[in-house]
């Protein structure tokens, strides 16, 4: 279960998320949606535990565990997955030596046996078959000269590989077709599980067709504005965020107006 | 006595013993080169060349033979069992070549490989020709050629080639305070040969080397250079290639030891259509220092060039890279591309790089540049945001960068030993063996 209660989180002193609250249970997948630079990719980011965002103000607890107080690679080993909206490219380190190192680094902490190559290769020669990545992928740079496509399958593989309890897509559907969505949403919902928790980011309730979530968010100016089943999102998809945007404010301006 | 007139009168002893010393136009050059030495003496940073590295320090700098350094036998079994690919090896020990502890295997009809030294006698004017001159050489490749004692011969026949690798092995052991090492490369039309240089040991020695590469018809030459000397040796190179129509020439050079390391390395593309790669990578901390000095001077049309330098600059070091390409007007739909990018490992590490481009012809393609930075705080997060800690990950991303360099080198041995002669230098380099 993860509580994010009252989250404030500034960016060189700007100020982005404004009190966030979001309650995920065990094996729910939760959608949040909102309008470009509502704070969306600054939530992932703040939970994956990148540093150049300041928590300011606020809590997130997890199964018990204070999150914000753990580094990046810890909150990795613990079961924390960011599906990046930008995966980075690392030329010169293989695909094959990166996931190998990531996941023996996972199955270390879990008190797993490490992977000898051969296990390995077993192991990722089944999952790489599963989203679609040819097996010339493991030997090439980390995301290097991949496509939208592949690098989001990649981003997939690794989530696959390394078994998160709580997995954050960061706008996964950002720059895919079609049919890039629809075997990228495959692999996503076969790994739905109920140990396995899941926070869907996008801008486009399209990605929801595929990936049926059990709750959707509205974000807003840095805070849940409204939060609802499925519908929520055939009404986003309606409407746009115009409405949301205007709500936000006139809510603002009748606080400011209380004496 | 100053110490210029120190080196003049330690040539003026030497000269009788050197190798060659009975032909005159041998006796002729040296002469000719310790004079232009003694002219110009050592080169300081007044000098726009040599303006980060002045090499002034050396008049008061007494030298020494080292104490401990190589052990020749071993050093050179440990290098042999690193490449099982049957190449031949040619061994110098303190500027000396040690016959015994070299190995020439089979070579094919018209291929020679031995000893400058030895060709002095069986082939002198064959070494006339290539041993080049002092005239307009920087005053360290002077002293070079007044002092050398020796180096390998290397000449192939039209359409010859070695089909394996010749490493030269320099070892500096116990038995001199300076030494002064010249190489001959010598390819007729159509040969092909891929040639190693390994500097090791020294100790606090000076070690001045000279390498000459020419380079006729659709040769193709690669020359790859392993400077892995100790912590106080002071190293001063150049390499020297020309080449004719078609040629390809490849230069690697990989600096990772010695206190100061300067290497100046110039091609010149003197024949249409040739084909050059500049490829280089340094590691310098401590208090050390290196510096690579470039040319590529394309003097005919159709020639294309590659140059790509890396480094990898700790502690309180210094890396230098100056890299210039000269596209004359003659050389026409020249294609040039030149990049330095470093990397700075510590708060007081220093890197300057400098390439300049001098174009005179109008229907070209040349790119250049360079970056100092730092590493790349996005993959660094990526790599965290998977579990991998940030001391490995900073390893890892240190290795990826520098290792870009090492991939362009073709031959499979000589890669994987360049990689694991560069894990070796790094902090933690043994946890990414995996890698190799």
């Amino acid at each position: 279960m993860l509580k994010i209660n009252n989250l404030h989180a500034a960016v060189d002193g700007k100020a982005i998320l404004k009190g966030l609250n979001l309650e995920v249970g065990s094996g729910e997948v939760h959608a949040i949606m909102g309008p470009n630079g509502s704070g969306k990719s600054t939530l992932a980011q703040v939970l994956a535990g990148r540093e150049t965002f300041a928590v300011t103000d606020g809590s997130v607890d997890w199964d018990g565990t204070d999150l914000l107080a753990l580094p990046a690679e810890e909150r990795a080993r613990a079961g924390l997955f960011l599906a990046f909206q930008y995966p980075v490219e690392i030329p010169g380190v293989s695909n094959a030596y990166f996931l190998k190192a990531a996941v023996n680094a996972v199955r270390r902490h879990r008190g797993l046996p490490e992977y000898d190559a051969m296990d390995f290769l077993a192991r990722v020669k089944a999952e790489m078959k599963a989203v679609g990545m040819k097996e010339e992928f493991l030997y090439r740079s980390v995301n290097e000269g991949f496509s939208g496509g592949e690098k989001k399958r990649n981003e997939v593989l690794q989530m696959a590989l390394l078994e998160p309890r709580l997995a954050v897509l960061d706008e996964t559907d950002s720059g895919l077709d079609i049919d890039a969505l629809k075997i990228v949403a495959e692999g996503v919902n076969r790994l739905r599980s109920p140990e396995r928790s899941m926070i869907v980011i996008t801008h486009y309730q399209r990605l929801l067709d595929y990936i049926v979530p059990d709750k959707v968010h509205v974000l807003s100016q840095g805070r849940i504005v409204r939060s609802g089943g499925r519908e929520l999102a055939l009404e986003l998809e309606e409407h746009g965020y115009g409405w949301i945007d205007a709500e936000g404010k006139a809510a603002k301006a009748a606080a400011g107006a209380r004496p | 006595m100053s110490a210029i007139d120190t080196w003049v009168a330690r040539q003026r002893e030497r000269a009788a013993h050197l190798p060659g010393a009975s032909l005159s136009w041998l006796a002729r050059r040296r002469a000719d080169a310790i004079a232009r030495f003694a002219d110009l003496g050592w080169p300081t940073s007044r000098l726009e060349a040599w303006r980060h590295t002045s090499l002034a320090f050396l008049e008061q700098q007494a030298l020494a033979a080292p104490e401990s350094a190589a052990h020749p036998a071993a050093t050179l079994a440990a290098l042999r069992a690193a490449f099982d690919d049957g190449g031949h090896w040619l061994v110098f020990v303190d500027g000396q070549f040690a016959p015994t502890l070299s190995v020439i295997g089979t070579l094919t009809a018209g291929v020679t490989v031995g000893a400058l030294s030895d060709a002095l006698n069986t082939a002198p004017d064959a070494v006339e020709a290539a041993f080049g001159t002092a005239n307009d050489s920087a005053s360290p490749y002077a002293l070079n050629l007044a002092l050398c004692t020796d180096g390998a011969f290397v000449r192939l026949a039209r359409g010859t080639s070695l089909e394996q690798p010749l490493h030269l092995v320099f070892i500096g052991a116990t038995g001199a305070a300076d030494s002064h090492l010249r190489n001959l490369i010598v390819a007729d039309a159509n040969s092909a040969a891929s040639i190693v240089e390994h500097h090791v040991g020294g100790g606090a020695t000076l070690g001045t080397v000279v390498t000459r590469v020419q380079a006729a018809q659709d040769a193709r030459i690669t020359h790859v250079k392993l400077q892995q000397q100790d912590a106080q040796a002071i190293h001063v190179a150049q390499i020297e290639a020309e080449q004719a129509r078609g040629s390809h020439f490849a230069s690697h050079s990989l600096s990772f030891g010695a206190r100061l390391a300067r290497n100046d390395i110039h091609t010149r593309l003197i024949g249409e259509g040739c084909e050059t790669l500049f490829n280089g990578l340094y590691h310098v901390d401590g208090r050390r220092h290196v510096d690579h000095h470039t040319l590529i001077e394309h003097a005919m049309p159709l020639g294309t060039s590659r140059e790509y330098y890396r480094g990898l600059v700790d502690g309180n070091a210094r890396g230098v890279f100056a890299g210039r390409i000269i596209v004359a007007q003659d050389a026409q739909r020249t294609d040039a591309v030149q990049r330095c990018d470093n990397l700075l490992l510590s708060k007081l590490a220093e890197a300057d790089a400098r390439p300049e481009l001098e174009i005179y012809a109008d229907d070209v393609k040349c790119a250049h540049g360079a970056t100092v930075g730092q590493i790349d705080e996005d993959a660094l997060f990526y790599l965290r945001a998977r579990g991998i800690d940030q001391v490995h990950a900073r390893r890892l991303l240190t290795y990826a960068f520098a290792a870009e360099v090492i991939e362009r080198i073709a031959h499979d041995a000589l890669r994987k030993h360049a990689r694991t002669a560069l894990l070796a230098r790094l902090p933690g380099g043994a946890t990414l063996e995996e890698l190799l």
